[in-house]
């Protein structure tokens, strides 16, 4: 399996409630060591996903937001929120995880790995993949 | 065209079920190849054969195996979502001491990679869920 190919994961779903947004995240770890060229976009309820200061402990649940900050660590280095979203829920950027990545072409300097777009920039970022993964 | 199919919700419960079959058998008789058929989420419900609809509605789970056998599919419940749900097979229910197990004919359980390989390997990946 030389071939490689553009992956897109779009994260739709609020990260509690129902499971889609904690199994989405077991996909893009185990896809990770397919060293396909990987991304994340996170749009709708998805972008809580992000959300800093996530807080289970009332639900019973795991709290897994912390393996967000691992994407790094899986050469996972492009993640998408867009904008709309993030403004229709009343959100900015400060209201996410800090999430960066270490760019071994740029002597390991540490870098964003959230980019903030709008709605018709992802738009054309999802046409230009070969698999959407959607969850 | 070479496709991978995903399921994401339970039989019964969400149509994606039906919707992913259906689109199976129509892909088939067009002639096209399915590379894959994988189970995520609640799918992976689609691969008990202890599933016992009423007489009078469609056996999903009966309709899949069928379908595996007449064409040679290759019908995959994602393990970690299995194990969650209580889906196991022969190899499974040993593994973690259960006293029974419960996969459906034409049904295997396998890793994630499966699902990666499958939208590798494929022309298009076709996901059936919420």
């Amino acid at each position: 399996m030389s071939e490689t190919k553009k992956f897109l994961y779009v994260n739709r779903k609020a990260p509690y409630g129902t499971i889609y947004a904690l199994e989405s995240l077991e996909v893009v770890l185990i896809g990770a060591a397919f060293e396909q060229e990987v991304s994340l976009a996170f749009i709708d309820d998805g972008v809580f996903e992000l959300a800093k200061g996530q807080d289970t402990k009332g639900l019973g649940v795991k709290n897994f937001s912390p393996t967000y900050s691992a994407l790094g660590d899986y050469d996972v280095t492009r993640i998408y929120v867009e904008k709309e979203s993030l403004e229709e829920r009343g959100l900015t950027l400060d209201d996410l995880m800090h999430l960066t990545y270490e760019d071994e072409d740029d002597d390991w300097a540490e870098k964003d790995s959230i980019h903030l777009v709008t709605r018709a920039e992802l738009s054309k970022i999802m046409h230009e993949q070969d698999v959407l993964f959607d969850f | 065209m070479k496709l991978t199919i995903q399921v994401n919700e339970g039989p019964y419960q969400h149509e994606a079920a039906d919707s992913a079959y259906n689109f199976a058998v129509a892909a088939l008789e067009k002639g096209h190849e399915i590379f894959r058929i994988f189970f995520y989420h609640d799918g992976v419900n689609n691969g008990t054969r202890l599933t016992t609809p009423p007489q009078d509605d469609r056996n999903i789970v009966n309709r899949w195996s069928e379908l595996a056998e007449k064409h040679n599919l290759d019908l995959v419940l994602c393990v970690a979502a299995a194990q969650r749900r209580g889906i196991v097979d022969a190899d499974e229910m040993k593994r973690h001491g259960k006293d029974a197990n419960n996969i459906a004919p034409g049904f295997r359980i396998s890793g994630l990679g499966q699902l990666i390989e499958g939208a590798i390997q494929s022309d298009r990946l076709v996901v059936f869920g919420d």
